[in-house]
C-alpha cells in the first residue's frame, strides 16, 4: 500500500499537466478549425517560392 | 504522368454535368460560343468571359492544382464588374476602415482584418485564397478558416492597400467583404472560450476528486489514518481551481445580486459552494470531520454544463444581429447636384446627410430613406417587411433604407439617414421589446427570491439556535442545513430541464432564444398566424399553364421562360424556374425591352412576343380579352404571353402553402389550441387561405396597430398567445405576444427579437416545440415538487441535528443527480417523434399516389 503515496501525489501532479496542455490546445486555435488542416497537408505548390 | 492525373481528375472535377460540355471552371452546360483557358498545354472551354478571367487568373499564379484537388465546383458566380472593383477602392478610406481594420504593430504599419468570405465550396478553395494572397506583396498573413468561411490577413499598410486585397480575391471569383470581428465575434468566442475552459476544469477535477472520494466511501475506516489525510489533500488541491476559478461566474452573479440589494439563485449557490468547501478545508487542516470536495466539484459542474449548453443557444440568435447591420451598404454613389448632375461620387453611407441626391442602380441596396425624385423602378423590401412581391416605385414615392432596387435605376433624394431611418427605429423596437421581461417570468424570479431569502434567514436563525443549545455543534449543524437544503436541485431543476429541452429542440431546427418561451409555449391557447407568409412558402411559383391557341404547354413555357430568362422579377424568376433547363437552350431572344410594371417584349425566331399583364399583351394585337380570364381566381396573379396574331398562353401564379401547413393548423386544433390568422395582405386572399387550412379566426388588411389591439384584446380575456410571424415590422406585435416564434426563412432579423426560431423553415418543427414545452414544463415540475419534497423531509431533520454533514452531501448530491437524470430524459424521448414520422408517411403516401398518376 506504500505505493499509493507516490501514485496519489503523482495523479495529482498528472492532472495538472494535462490541464495545462489542455489550456494550451484551447488557447493557440487547435480547435479552431477541424477541417481545413487536413485537406491543407496534401496540396501541394505548382510553381516554387521565387 | 501528371496530366494523366490531371485529366482524370478534370473530367471528374466536371462529370456532373454531362462530360465534354461543360464549363472547365464552374461546371455549366456550355453555350454555342465558348471562352478558351490553356490548363497544363491543353486548351480547356469555359462558359463566360467571367470564368475564363477566373480560371486565367488561377494559372496564372501558378495555382492550377485547385482544378486537381477541389471536390465541389465553384458556386456559379461571374468575375465582379469593373465598377465592382472600382467601389472596393472605398475600403481604403479612413473613415470606414476605423470598424474592422486593426493595427497589428505599435507603429501602425501591420493592419490585420477579417474578411468574411463568399463561395467557398470545399477545401481547395481555402488553399486557393491562401495561396494567392500569401504571394501578393507585402501580406505579410492570409490563413483562412474553412469551418467559418472567415480569413484573417495581415498586411503591412505602406506596401499594398487593402482594396487590392480584396480586389485579389474577387478575380479568384469569390466575394470578400471586410467583417468587424472586435465587435460581436471575438467577445463571444472569448466568453465561449472561457466558458468551456471552466467548463472543462470543473469536469476534470471533479473526475478526479471521485477519484480520491470513492475509497473513503467504501473502505469506511479501514483505511489508515494517515492516507485517507493524504487522500484529503489531494482532493483539497485538485478542488481549489474548481472553487476559485471555474465557479467564478457565479460569485461574479451572486456579487451582482446582492449589489442591486437583491437575493437571486446565484447568492445560495455561492454561499453553498463556499462555505461547504470552507468547512472541508477546516476538516482536512483539523484532521477530522466530513469533507465534501467531491460533491462541491460536481455542484459546480452540472451548473456550469447548464449554463454552457444556455450559452450556446443564445450565442446562434445573436449571430442573425451581424446580418441585420450588413443590410444597408457601406457605401453610396451622391450626386453632387440635381437635376442636371454631371459629377457622381462614391461616398460613405456614414456622411449622407438629408437632401442629398444619391443614384441607385438595379441590384443595389439602398442607402437611407428617402423619395424617388427620378426613376421607375421596383424593389424588394422583403427583409424589411416580409413582403416577397417587388414593390413598384416612381418619382415620389418613399423608400425604405435596407431594401434592394430590382430593375431600373433610380435617383432619390435623401430623408432620414442614421438613427432616424425606419430600419434603425424597427431595431430600437426590438431592443426595448427584448429588455421587457414577460409577466410569468418575473413571478418566477420573485417567488425564487423569497425562497432564497427564507432560506438564508432559517439558515442564520438555525446557527444562533443552535450556538445557544450546543456552541461545539453549531457549525456543522449549519453547514448541514446549508448543503441539505442549498438549492441545487431547486436551481437545477429548471435550467437543467430547459437546457436539455433546447438541445432537443435545437436538434430538431428548433432554436430557443429566451429562457422563458418554453414555458409558456407549454401554456399558450392561442397560436396567432402574422402574415400570410407563414403559412405560405412566401414566394411566387407557377400554378397553372392554359393555353390558349394550338400551342402546347411545354412550348409555351419554353417561350416564356426564354423572355423571362434575364429578369429579376419574382414572376420572371418563378416562371423560369418552372421551365426544365433544357428548353433554355434552342431558342434563340433578343431585343428584350422591359416595361416597368407592365411585362417584357423581345423577338423569339423573328417572332415579336410580349409577356406580362394582359392589357400589355393585348395593345401588341389588340384582341379582345380572352374569356378564360374570366374562370381565374382572384387568388392567383394572372400573367398573359401573345405575339403579334393574338393570345399564346394565360400562367398562374401564386403562393403555394408551405409544406404541412394544413397538418400543423388540424394538430394544433386537435391539442385544444385555437389558430388564428393576422394579415396585412388583401382580405379576400386571407380569407381564402384561412378557409383553406380551417382557420376560423381570421383578418386581412391588419395595420400593425391592429394586430397589436387584437392580441391585446385576446390577452384581456386571459389568453396566453403564441404568435408565429417572420418580418421585423411585426417585432412589436411579436413582443406583445408572451411567446414569439419566427421562421429563419423569412427576415433573418426576427430572430434576434423572437423567443424561439424555426430554423428548419418546416412548420411541423412548431408541433414538435410545443409537444417539448408541455412535457418540458411537466419535468419541470416534477423536478419542483422532487425539491419540495426533498427539502420538507430533509430540511426539518438537518434543522434538528439529525443529519450529518456527510449525510447532507450524499443527499444533496443524489438529489441533484435525480433531478438532473430526469431533466435529461427529455434528450431522447420518442414520444414527439410520433407527428414527425406520421407525417412523413403522409407524405410518401401523396408521393406514391402522384407517381401512380
Amino acid at each position: 500500500m506504500d505505493i499509493l503515496y507516490l501514485l496519489i501525489p503523482l495523479s495529482v501532479v498528472l492532472v495538472f499537466v494535462i490541464g495545462t496542455v489542455f489550456w494550451w490546445a484551447v488557447h493557440s486555435g487547435q480547435f479552431d478549425d477541424l477541417e481545413g488542416p487536413a485537406h491543407r497537408v496534401v496540396m501541394d505548390d505548382d510553381r516554387p517560392h521565387e | 504522368m501528371m496530366s494523366t492525373i490531371a485529366d482524370t481528375a478534370f473530367s471528374a472535377a466536371s462529370a456532373p454535368a454531362k462530360a465534354g460540355r461543360a464549363c472547365f471552371h464552374c461546371g455549366l452546360p456550355l453555350p454555342a460560343k465558348s471562352y478558351q483557358v490553356l490548363v497544363e498545354g491543353v486548351a480547356r472551354d469555359t462558359c463566360c468571359r467571367g470564368c475564363q478571367a477566373v480560371a486565367q487568373t488561377i494559372i496564372d499564379n501558378g495555382l492550377a492544382s485547385y482544378y486537381r484537388h477541389r471536390s465541389v465546383l465553384p458556386q456559379s458566380q461571374p468575375a465582379s464588374p469593373r465598377d465592382m472593383l472600382d467601389r472596393l477602392r472605398l475600403y481604403d478610406l479612413p473613415e470606414i476602415q476605423r470598424g474592422f481594420v486593426h493595427d497589428a504593430d505599435a507603429a501602425g504599419q501591420v493592419k490585420e482584418a477579417a474578411l468574411l468570405l463568399d463561395g467557398i465550396t470545399c477545401a481547395a478553395c481555402v488553399w486557393l485564397i491562401e495561396q494567392r494572397l500569401a504571394r501578393l506583396e507585402g501580406v505579410h498573413e492570409a490563413a483562412v478558416n474553412y469551418a467559418t468561411r472567415r480569413a484573417r490577413v495581415r498586411w503591412d499598410g505602406r506596401r499594398i492597400a487593402l482594396s487590392e486585397i480584396l480586389r485579389a480575391v474577387a478575380a479568384l471569383g469569390y466575394g470578400a467583404q471586410p467583417y468587424d470581428s472586435a465587435r460581436s465575434d471575438d467577445a463571444l468566442k472569448r466568453e465561449r472560450r472561457s466558458m468551456l475552459w471552466r467548463l472543462f476544469v470543473a469536469g476534470f477535477g471533479m473526475m478526479q476528486v471521485m477519484m480520491y472520494a470513492v475509497p473513503a466511501y467504501i473502505a469506511d475506516g479501514d483505511m489508515t489514518a494517515d492516507l485517507e489525510q493524504l487522500m484529503r489533500i489531494a482532493s483539497l488541491v485538485l478542488t481549489l481551481p474548481v472553487v476559485t476559478w471555474a465557479a467564478a461566474p457565479f460569485y461574479a452573479g451572486a456579487w451582482r445580486e446582492l449589489k442591486a440589494r437583491r437575493v437571486g439563485m446565484d447568492v445560495p449557490v455561492a454561499l453553498g459552494i463556499i462555505a461547504a468547501f470552507a468547512a472541508s478545508v477546516y476538516a482536512t487542516v483539523r484532521g477530522d470531520g466530513p469533507v465534501y470536495f467531491d460533491s462541491v466539484a460536481m455542484f459546480v459542474f452540472l451548473l456550469l454544463g447548464a449554463r454552457y449548453l444556455e450559452m450556446s443557444a443564445r450565442a446562434r440568435a445573436a449571430q442573425a444581429q451581424e446580418r441585420l447591420v450588413r443590410l444597408t451598404p457601406a457605401v453610396a454613389e451622391r450626386l453632387d447636384t440635381f437635376p442636371g448632375s454631371a459629377r457622381r461620387e462614391e461616398v460613405p453611407v456614414a456622411v449622407l446627410r438629408p437632401g442629398d441626391y444619391v443614384a441607385i442602380r438595379p441590384g443595389a441596396a439602398i442607402p437611407a430613406d428617402g423619395t424617388v425624385v427620378e426613376g421607375v423602378s421596383s424593389v424588394d423590401e422583403s427583409l424589411l417587411t416580409g413582403e416577397s412581391r417587388a414593390v413598384p416605385k416612381r418619382a415620389g414615392d418613399m423608400l425604405t433604407g435596407g431594401a434592394v432596387n430590382l430593375n431600373g435605376p433610380l435617383t432619390i433624394r435623401v430623408e432620414r439617414v442614421g438613427h432616424d431611418t425606419v430600419l434603425a427605429g424597427i431595431v430600437r423596437l426590438m431592443d426595448r421589446a427584448q429588455t421587457e421581461k414577460p409577466e410569468i417570468a418575473r413571478l418566477a424570479d420573485r417567488v425564487a427570491r423569497w425562497f432564497v431569502g427564507g432560506l438564508l434567514v432559517l439558515a442564520a436563525v438555525v446557527a444562533v439556535v443552535w450556538y445557544v443549545i450546543d456552541p461545539a455543534r453549531a457549525f456543522w449543524i449549519t453547514i448541514a442545513v446549508l448543503v441539505v437544503s442549498c438549492p441545487c436541485a431547486l436551481s437545477l431543476a429548471t435550467p437543467a430541464a430547459l437546457t436539455a429541452a433546447t438541445g432537443t429542440l435545437y436538434r430538431r431546427g428548433v432554436l430557443v432564444t429566451r429562457g422563458h418561451a418554453l414555458e409558456t409555449l407549454a401554456a399558450a391557447t392561442h397560436f396567432v398566424f402574422d402574415k400570410t407568409g407563414t403559412l405560405t412558402e412566401g414566394r411566387m411559383a407557377l400554378i397553372g399553364v392554359i393555353p390558349l391557341t394550338g400551342e402546347e404547354r411545354e412550348r409555351c413555357l419554353a417561350l416564356a421562360a426564354r423572355l423571362e430568362s434575364r429578369s429579376e422579377h419574382p414572376i420572371g424568376r418563378a416562371i423560369v424556374a418552372a421551365a426544365p433547363p433544357e428548353v433554355h437552350d434552342g431558342i434563340a431572344v433578343c431585343d428584350v425591352r422591359n416595361v416597368p410594371s407592365q411585362g417584357l417584349e423581345g423577338s423569339v425566331s423573328g417572332r415579336r412576343l410580349r409577356i406580362g399583364t394582359p392589357g400589355f399583351v393585348a395593345a401588341l394585337h389588340g384582341r379582345a380579352l380572352p374569356e378564360e380570364l374570366l374562370f381565374v381566381s382572384d387568388e392567383v396573379t394572372v400573367v398573359a404571353l401573345g405575339d403579334e396574331r393574338g393570345w399564346l398562353a394565360l400562367f398562374t401564379l401564386g403562393d403555394p402553402l408551405r409544406r404541412r401547413a394544413r397538418l400543423l393548423v388540424r394538430e394544433l386544433k386537435a391539442l385544444g389550441k385555437t389558430v388564428c390568422l393576422l394579415s396585412g395582405d388583401r382580405a379576400a386572399r386571407v380569407a381564402h387561405l384561412a378557409h383553406e387550412l380551417g382557420i376560423k379566426t381570421a383578418r386581412g388588411a391588419a395595420t400593425p396597430q391592429h394586430k397589436l389591439e387584437f392580441v391585446r384584446a385576446l390577452q384581456q380575456r386571459g389568453a396566453v398567445v403564441a404568435m408565429i410571424g417572420d418580418g421585423v415590422n411585426d417585432a412589436p406585435v411579436l413582443a406583445q405576444a408572451q411567446v414569439s416564434i419566427a421562421l429563419a426563412s423569412g427576415t433573418r432579423l426576427a430572430q434576434t427579437s423572437a423567443d424561439m426560431v424555426l430554423m428548419s423553415e418546416r412548420l411541423d418543427a412548431l408541433l414538435t416545440a410545443v409537444r417539448v414545452a408541455r412535457q418540458t414544463l411537466r419535468v419541470i415540475r416534477q423536478n419542483l415538487a422532487w425539491a419540495v419534497v426533498y427539502n420538507a423531509v430533509a430540511l426539518p431533520l438537518a434543522v434538528m441535528g439529525y443529519v450529518t454533514p456527510l449525510a447532507a452531501g450524499i443527499g444533496m448530491s443524489a438529489s441533484s443527480l435525480a433531478v438532473v437524470l430526469n431533466a435529461l430524459r427529455l434528450l431522447r424521448s420518442p414520444e414527439h417523434e410520433s407527428v414527425a414520422n406520421r407525417s412523413s408517411i403522409i407524405a410518401l403516401a401523396f408521393k406514391k399516389t402522384n407517381k401512380n398518376n
